[in-house]
Order: structure tokens, then sequence, then C-alpha cells
């Protein structure tokens, strides 16, 4: 896996594309100036993003490894960088490093099981790049549910590729959900952690949680009533980063450094960590 | 061996500067710290504490990394200078040379931190023995050797002698560049003498019986749990003092500076006893001071020896004990530890 040759110092990256997800989501496709991609990555790794002057922190790569033409990150507007990034237009160049921590063992402990992914909101976008990982590795895979649910229909992202290739490829079930009845909306209405108890999925399929950590507290308490353990259920963590290389000391919890230890866990292992993570 | 006259320090100085850069404890403004030779410096070795540790000497309170110039929309990024001159730590103590293997821990750790990686290998450190400990020490307690830090090349102050020894390659290479004005000393009873003098002195100090018993990775959950943080951390200012005067904390910030000439994107010293430490657009995972508090003990004493085969985040120098505006430190946490313990059993 390539990597910047000093780690504190970025490389220029191109965005070459920005689509509008949501009101306060937009997704940035991002290449290297002579085209490509500026490295190869895992799903769940994130990368730094830095807007000279502005400001830099940390993204979940949302694209798979197995895109070969470019990276996409998508970013919720929330602070001064983001802001400042939803302000570019395609053709901005920003720095960026990586690709910093861990991954989800797509090539290990995941292999061969029925896989269930469940989202909230932003939280899709480390997951989606596991998602079509699976999908472009189809066969090592068991059954893939997807449930997603965020406040409004106008709120859930990537909407255009859950329709045309998540929900068509085989074996795949998306169940989505919106928190309050909406004008136009047929579908599932109500919170994540509830409509997961109904689906009352088999305790037998190895589950990945994103999304705001209130959500992923009721989803794992659910998890658990339905008769999963913790060693099955993975998760990611998001705390403030500077370096990405476990040194600058800001995401320390316990031993564990997130960004290079991170940002997956599995949840056995985040109760083994000091309770201070959320 | 080898041995100088201490009036033959500053023709030792000189000679350093020949082809090193050369740090030393230096009087100015009224504090004593490391900080560039000039022949007009007003060198003070005798100053066992300086105030800020040497530690910026490898691992410096600013430092670029690199500058983003855009033009015409096209952004170029330039890598930062590394140290390529070759220099000199003078007069180092062995709680601060503790303090540069615990930052050798985090710093070249793969992936090895280039700037002080370049430091590391082109800094020599001329160590010298404690002489006479204060009563704010407790080096021992974290297994410190004060009258034989393991330096390139230690130093034992005996009446008006500077015994001269090397331990290494580099120590080797700067004594010899400083050869024609040492003395060899075949004799090292002396030293022998001056050690054992320093280790008794170091025994009776009001810190030395201080015990770590507990402080790993083992009991992590239970110290973290421990009500006792809630009534240690209320008298904190949250100032950060402690972890600038700090020679092991290592955590650091990276911002910006506009410049005429781009965007310098430079590192500096940061504390994890300020509020925005850990401070997010989406939230932040320490609000409270004690939180902050807690994590700085826990880290050195529990987390960081967990990592690194059981090597503290503390060097016992007695920095923090003396410099806390209101008198909380390392040493009240340990000790309010250990009579909690002895109470319960």
């Amino acid at each position: 896996m390539n990597r910047t040759t000093d780690a504190l110092i970025p490389q220029v990256g191109v965005i070459t594309d920005i689509r509008q997800e949501t009101p306060d989501v937009k997704t940035f496709r991002v290449n290297a100036p002579e085209g490509g991609k500026l490295f190869d990555h895992m799903p769940g790794q994130c990368a730094m993003l830095c807007a000279p002057g502005v400001g830099e922190a940390m993204f979940s790569i949302t694209s798979s490894p197995t895109n070969q033409a470019y990276q996409e990150f998508s970013i919720k507007c929330c602070g001064e960088l983001t802001e400042y990034l939803h302000s570019l237009e395609p053709g901005s160049q920003i720095a960026v490093r990586g690709p910093y921590g861990n991954y989800f063992p797509v090539d290990s402990e995941l292999k061969g099981k029925d896989l269930l992914f469940i989202a909230g909101g932003i939280g899709l976008a480390p997951l989606r790049s596991v998602i079509n990982y699976v999908l472009d590795h189809r066969a090592d895979y068991g059954t893939v549910d997807i449930l997603y649910g965020a406040r409004s229909a106008d709120d859930l992202v990537q909407m255009k590729e859950i329709r045309e290739v998540w929900m068509q490829a085989p074996d795949v079930h998306v169940h989505l959900t919106i928190d309050r009845p909406q004008e136009g909306w047929e579908g599932h209405v109500g919170f994540v952690p509830a409509y997961l108890k109904e689906l009352d999925f088999a305790p037998d399929k190895t589950a990945l949680v994103c999304g705001p950590p209130v959500m992923i507290k009721f989803v794992l308490a659910a998890l658990e009533e339905m008769g999963y353990t913790k060693d099955q259920v993975y998760t990611t963590l998001e705390l403030r980063m500077k370096c990405g290389i476990g040194k600058c000391g800001r995401c320390n919890i316990g031993t564990k450094y997130v960004c290079k230890d991170g940002p997956v866990f599995r949840f056995d292992e985040i109760d083994e960590m000091p309770d201070e993570i959320w | 061996m080898y041995r100088i006259h201490s009036k033959q320090t500053a023709a030792l100085f000189q000679k350093i500067t020949e082809e090193r850069e050369l740090y030393l404890p230096v009087k100015a403004g009224g504090q004593v710290n490391f900080a560039a030779w000039t022949p007009d410096a007003e060198v003070s070795l005798e100053t066992l504490k300086t105030v800020k540790s040497p530690k910026d000497a490898f691992f410096p309170q600013f430092e670029s990394l690199y500058t983003c110039r855009t033009q015409e929309g096209k952004l170029t990024i330039e890598a930062g200078k590394r140290k390529d001159r070759p220099f000199v730590v003078f007069g180092m103590k062995a709680c601060d040379l503790k303090g540069i293997q615990v930052l050798d821990q985090v710093f070249l750790k793969e992936p090895a931190d280039s700037c002080y990686a370049a430091r590391r290998e082109k800094g020599t450190i001329v160590a010298l023995a404690c002489a006479a400990p204060e009563t704010s020490c407790f080096c021992s307690v974290f297994g410190i050797d004060p009258a034989a830090p393991a330096a390139d090349v230690c130093l034992w102050k005996i009446g008006e002698e500077f015994y001269w020894k090397s331990y290494t390659e580099k120590g080797a290479a700067l004594t010899k560049s400083v050869e024609p004005l040492l003395e060899a000393a075949e004799d090292s009873a002396a030293v022998e003498k001056e050690q054992a003098r320093i280790r008794s002195m170091v025994k009776k100090l009001p810190y030395a019986s201080l015990s770590l018993e507990g402080w790993d990775g083992a009991h992590m959950n239970e110290k973290f749990e421990s009500p006792l943080w809630e009534q240690l951390y209320r008298p904190c200012l949250a100032c950060g003092t402690c972890t600038f005067v700090c020679p092991a904390c290592q955590c650091y910030d990276i911002r910006d500076y506009k410049t005429a000439d781009g965007v310098q994107r430079y590192r500096c010293w940061d504390s994890c006893m300020y509020s925005d430490f850990t401070l997010m657009a989406a939230g932040n995972n320490r609000t409270t001071q004690m939180q902050r508090f807690r994590q700085r003990f826990m880290h050195k004493l529990v987390y960081f020896p967990a990592n690194n085969d059981g090597m503290y985040s503390c060097t016992g120098c007695g920095r923090c004990v003396e410099k806390c505006p209101v008198s909380l430190n390392i040493v009240k946490v340990i000790k309010a530890f250990a009579k909690e313990g002895a109470a319960n059993e």
C-alpha cells in the first residue's frame, strides 16, 4: 500500500466532481493532478483533507478500493473547514494525506459471513466503501442486508446508487426508514433501532454499524436483545485528530489511538476501553 | 575518561561551535533555559532544572512542517527544512534524557516523524550528573539514576574539574573534536565516589519512597473509574503549565500561519488540559476538566507504560511540582491513590 513518504506532508488533490446529496451533505470526488487516485486504501480507512489557511480534518473515504478511477468523500457541512469545502467548485485543489487507520476486516473475519449494515444519516459514508467492496467481490460474502435511516427522505445520501446499484444486486436487501412521516414517502417510518427490532434478523449475521452516537447506542442494545453478541458488531469511532499517526495525542482513549488503532473497532474491544468515547 | 577544568569551559564551548551548534543552560531574563551558546552568554551549568525542559532541542515548541502556495488555482506543497547541521545539547540531566527516550517511543515508531528523526540523528547529548538533587526531584521512582545518565557523553563535576566519559560513537566523535582541550584521567575512583554521594542523597529525598504499585495496564479501568479524580482535579486551573514544562509531554497541534509567501502549516506544543484539545464540530468526548485532568495522569502512568513495556511518561523531574500555580501535581495524584489503596486494605 503506498503512503505519503513523509507521514505529515500532504499531496495535492484535485476535486473533479461535487454532488449535492442532501441539503447539508456533498460528495467530493478527488483525483491526483495527473489523473487517477492519490493512493490505495481499504474499506473503512480515512484521509486528512486540508484547505490551507482554513483547516484540516479526517474524513472517511466513502468510495470502494475497487474503484480504480478516483476517491470520494461524503462531507456534512457542520464546521469551518466543511463550510469552506462546500463552497468549492470542481477543479479546486486541496491538500490530501493518507490513508490512515485500520479497516473493516473484509479479507478475514467478514469473509463468507452474512452481513448486516446499519447506518444513520452521514454514517453511511464509511459503510458505503465496504458495501461496494462486498458487491464487487460478491462470491466471497453471504447475504447482505442494508438498514439505512435518516431524519427525512431529503437527508438520505447516495440515493441514486442505492436505487440503481444496491437494490438491483443479487441477495442484497435494502431497508430504508425516515424518522417522521413525509409527503411522497411510501417507505418505512421510524427510528433505525426500532425498525431493526421489527425486521428481527437472525442473530447469525455480522453487523457493521455507523451513525450518530445515540443511534449506535440503541442499535447495539437492540442487536443484543435479538441475540447478537458484541464480537459480532463492528463500528467506527470518530474523535478529533491532527496527525493521523498516533503521535499528537488527541484521539487517545486508553491504550488506543483511534487514528491508527481504529477507526474500526468491534464492540467487545470498545467495552475494554475507558468509558469516554461518546 | 578525561577531565577538563571549569575555567576551560569557555574554550571548550568555542571549540564545539567550530563544527556544531551548541545548546546549553543560559541565564536570560531572570530564567535559565537551554539556548544557543554565544561568547557572551551567561552559561549556568550549575542550574539543576531549567524552567523548560530541553526537549525543544529535538521537539521544538514551534516548527514549520510545510508551506502551501496557491497560484492561479494551482496548489503547491513544499516540505519544510529538516535539521541538517550537527548540534550538541550540553548539560542535560538524567531525567530530561529519559524524557527524550519517552519521546523516541512516540516519534521514532513507524511511521517515524521525519522532523524529530532528523534532529535525533544530528544531535549529540552531553549529560551532566546531578551534583545536588533538589527536594522536588523523584527520578529514582522511575528507575532513573542521576549519577549515571546514559547519554553520548556523561560529565561529573567534582571540585573544579569536569570528568568526561564518552559512551557512544557520536560521543567519541565529539570527544575527538575537543581532545586538545581535555586531559586524560586514568583514575575513575573520584567519579565512583561522586556517584555514591549522589545516590545516597537521592535516597534521602522526600519523594524517594513514592510507590507506583498498581499503575499499569492491568488496573486501567479500576484507576479510570476511581472517585478520587473528582476530588483531585478541583483546584486545577487548566493553565497547561504542567504540560509545557514537562520533558515527556508530546501532544501537539498543527496549525496555519498565513505569510506573504503562502500558508505555513506548523506544528506547536498543545495541552490535553485545554477544553478545545478534543473539541470537534460534532462535539467533545472530554467535556469536563475532571476528564481532561484524569487523561493526563492516566496517559502518563497507565496507558503509556501499557503500550511501551512499562516505561512511564513521567521522569520525576519535578518541574510540575514546582511550577503548578495551585500545587497540584503527579506526586499528589500518586500519593492520593496510594493512601486510598492502603485505606481499602
